[in-house]
């Protein structure tokens, strides 16, 4: 068993920043839709509207950070071992059977959090975005044009908080199914993940083979197959050496 | 779980923040302000001193020589004062599907004591002339303005009951007019306050006790404070006072508004001032009325008439005081601390008049138009309907059960056997001769039909900590606006799909995982924690 360093600081602080700000959103929200009581509503309004800013701003930083690390190619959704994913939670789960899906560096997520959470990027979140914006601005004639009624809006804004809620849950569920009880949630903090010892070997070559192939030589728009695999393997074998001495120093140290 | 700790406490200091954000009146006058200077410090030196004029002096044989000694020096004010409303009791104003009706305290019929047609010499105490005691009265001749009964200082000067407007034989008027001056609240109360036959029975929101009362009862015109006058909000030019009550009005024009001193951006947080634009100020700052005094609430004449054994006319008081039962009058039931009913109002009203057939049970006598939808594009009103606080006088009265008109009765006259019912209690005899009065049809047939009369509140405003909170209105199951129901009020409102589909959602997924970790745990034997 080893551990990998899969999950970048930014993209941590992006995950616990959004659950802290859904949390509230959620709290102040059912409060002010007149399900709960946990707040003052004046407060509930006030928390509300404040987490709904900073959830935009970090949005906006979230979108950059995914665009600029290609990182939103990891949210598009695959068939593949759907269905295997599917059976394991259905079946293999129970008989400790090897998760269907291993991590990788490009591809951190399983077919169904593929799907769930583009979903929730593309459809749920804007959907929240925009009928909170219509709540705040065009409720009332201040910007020159006013929605016919609150109603639609609000109702959307209210489904789409019950499918963040259900999701919620879910997901909190599901954190507990790594390779151990809390082992999701320690690499969600620390940005560690525990990976199985033949995992490694994929993920260093993975790793490897990006960095090849963002290499090319002049003049040429790609590299045949086997400059690819020479440049691969000697680099492999480099960065080998490399860690291994740097361990033998740790070690006299 | 350093984050966790970190998230946790950043949620607890928002919190705290807020909790502490208290509202904190520590100045009332970093409130923004329109036009208004303060009173404290200001001093009202009258120019003249009324008392030294000789023409003051000499004796007047009646109250017709005070007002001509009055205008001798004040030339052109009686042109004024025959220009206004409350002078004429009428004025014109335009009614919705009935075009441009000369309508005032002199023709229109309420639910109170119905109207002053046949019965004038009473009525006509609260008015600023004398002698209009029918129709034959000159409006014409100024010598018949009462100077006196607005510009008293004394409060001495009263005005005799049933002398169609003279003063009480027991008035001074050398006195009286020596020490003359802005009208105050004394002045404009003794018919506004003790209007409808006693202390606060139209208005709820204007009671005797607003003379002297507490910041609770009235924070402008408490004596523990600003103390203002009637007319530092009504602010009178050329006679001519603004500020329409809707008993009477039908047009959204020439109103006293708290926006005028108060503007239209009054608090410092931005969604109450968006609150603005769709709920009147009134609905939050006045949470009840009736605040000093009861205010009557239910009138049914059907009941008058019962007299003693004697034959004779008779009075029952409820708990508080309060005629609950008079022969002359009937039942009556008063209440005070009352909680508004909410209406949506586009400043625009109609009236039931004594010539309208009756097509609607109750019968309302002045219909508050506005809705949601009503955002003021298409309409008159030029603005947007609001949600007014409104006190509702309900009423059982006398109505022609043939011509389906209501029907104006003749109540007084100062002998007995003229027909009057308040002093013969014969319903038909007053119909007859009240309508005759009216120039209206009287078929013979009488019966007594339900009424509601429509008081949108603006007095008796409250200190700014006891307005009404979000919670008010934002939630179920007691929202105080629960009867409008054409919009949706987040915290009240739902959608009872979404709800259920929701909540199905959140339980299927609980129970599901209940399930799943239950399966986890036994199908699982050993499950994996923790071990590396």
């Amino acid at each position: 068993m080893k551990k990998v360093y899969l999950y970048k600081k930014f993209e941590r602080f992006w995950h616990w920043g959004q659950s802290l700000l859904i949390f509230a959103l959620l709290i102040t929200g059912f409060d002010i839709h007149g399900t709960t009581h946990f707040f003052e509503y004046s407060q509930a309004v006030a928390i509300h509207n404040i987490s709904a800013w900073a959830f935009l701003v970090l949005i906006v930083f979230a979108i950059f950070w995914h665009v600029t690390t290609d990182e939103w190619k990891q949210y598009l959704p695959t068939a593949k071992n759907m269905k295997a994913q599917l059976d394991y939670y259905l079946v293999g789960i129970f008989a400790h059977a090897p998760h269907p899906v291993k991590k990788r560096t490009l591809s951190k997520l399983n077919p169904l959090q593929r799907i769930t959470y583009f979903a929730l990027k593309i459809v749920i979140i804007p959907t929240m975005v925009i009928t909170g914006l219509m709540y705040m601005y065009f409720n009332y004639p201040i910007l020159e044009f006013e929605i016919e009624s609150l109603e639609t809006v609000a109702i959307i804004h209210t489904m789409g908080a019950y499918l963040l809620l259900t999701f919620l849950i879910i997901h909190l569920y599901l954190i507990t199914t790594g390779h151990t009880l809390t082992s999701n949630l320690k690499a969600m903090i620390t940005g560690w993940e525990v990976v199985d010892d033949e995992d490694v070997k994929d993920i260093v070559e993975e790793a490897v083979e990006v960095t090849g192939l963002k290499i090319r030589p002049v003049g040429r728009t790609r590299q045949s197959h086997e400059e690819l695999e020479e440049l691969v393997l000697n680099a492999l074998h480099e960065t080998e050496t490399k860690v291994k001495n740097k361990k033998l120093k740790g070690q006299k140290k | 779980m350093k984050k966790l700790t970190l998230i946790v406490a950043l949620f607890c200091t928002t919190h705290w923040l807020f909790a502490n954000n208290g509202t904190n009146r520590d100045s009332i006058r970093s409130f923004p302000m329109n036009e208004y200077v303060y009173k404290s410090g200001n001093t009202n030196n009258p120019s003249a001193d009324h008392s030294k004029f000789a023409i003051l002096q000499q004796p007047f044989a009646s109250a017709h020589d005070a007002t001509a000694a009055c205008l001798s020096c004040h030339t052109e004010r009686d042109k004024e004062i025959m220009a206004t409303s409350h002078w004429h009791w009428r004025r014109s104003e335009m009614l919705e599907g009935k075009g441009v009706v000369s309508l005032g305290k002199a023709n229109i019929i309420n639910n109170f004591c119905i109207g002053i047609t046949g019965s004038e010499a009473t009525c006509t105490r609260c008015h600023i002339g004398y002698g209009w005691t029918d129709s034959s009265f000159d409006f014409t001749d100024p010598l018949n303005i009462d100077c006196l009964v607005c510009h008293d200082k004394t409060g001495t000067y009263k005005k005799k009951p049933g002398g169609a407007g003279y003063p009480a034989e027991s008035v001074n008027l050398n006195y009286v007019s020596q020490h003359v001056g802005s009208p105050g609240r004394e002045n404009c109360g003794v018919c506004h306050f003790l209007g409808g036959g006693g202390n606060n029975v139209k208005h709820g929101d204007l009671d005797i006790a607003m003379l002297d009362c507490s910041r609770e009862v009235d924070v402008h015109m408490t004596t523990d404070g600003e103390n203002m006058s009637c007319v530092d909000c009504h602010i009178t030019e050329k006679h001519q006072i603004p500020g329409k009550v809707y008993a009477l009005s039908s047009e959204n024009k020439n109103r006293t508004t708290c926006e005028q001193c108060h503007t239209d951006k009054p608090h410092q947080s931005t969604i109450l001032n968006e609150h603005g634009l769709r709920v009147a100020c009134q609905t939050c700052h006045i949470p009840e009325y009736a605040k000093a005094n009861g205010t009557k609430m239910i009138w049914d004449w059907s009941t008058a008439g019962r007299l003693d054994e004697h034959g004779n006319p008779m009075h029952e008081n409820d708990a508080d005081g309060n005629h609950n039962y008079l022969s002359i009058k009937g039942n009556f039931v008063y209440n005070d601390h009352v909680i508004p009913e909410y209406f949506w109002f586009n400043g625009i009203a109609n009236h039931q008049l004594i010539t309208d057939k009756i097509t609607t049970i109750p019968v309302q006598m002045n219909t508050l138009y506005g809705s949601y939808n009503d955002k003021g594009t298409h309409q008159k009103s030029h603005a947007p309907a609001k949600i007014w606080p409104v006190k509702v006088h309900r009423g059982k009265q006398i109505y022609d059960t043939v011509n389906m008109t209501l029907i104006q009765p003749k109540l007084w006259d100062k002998e007995s056997g003229k027909g009057a019912y308040w002093t013969d209690f014969d319903w038909n005899k007053a119909a007859e001769l009240g309508m005759a009065a009216c120039g209206m049809p009287y078929s013979g047939e009488y019966g007594f039909v339900e009424t509601e009369m429509y008081w949108p509140l603006n007095h008796q405003v409250s200190p700014a900590n006891e307005s009404l909170k979000c919670i008010d209105c934002h939630s179920r199951p007691n929202s105080r606006l629960a009867s409008l129901n054409d919009f949706y009020l987040p915290g009240r409102d739902f959608n009872p799909i979404v709800e259920t589909a929701g909540v199905s959602f959140i339980l299927v997924s609980i129970i599901g995982i209940a399930f799943h970790a239950f399966c986890r745990i036994v199908f699982g034997g050993k499950c994996k924690i923790d071990n590396p």
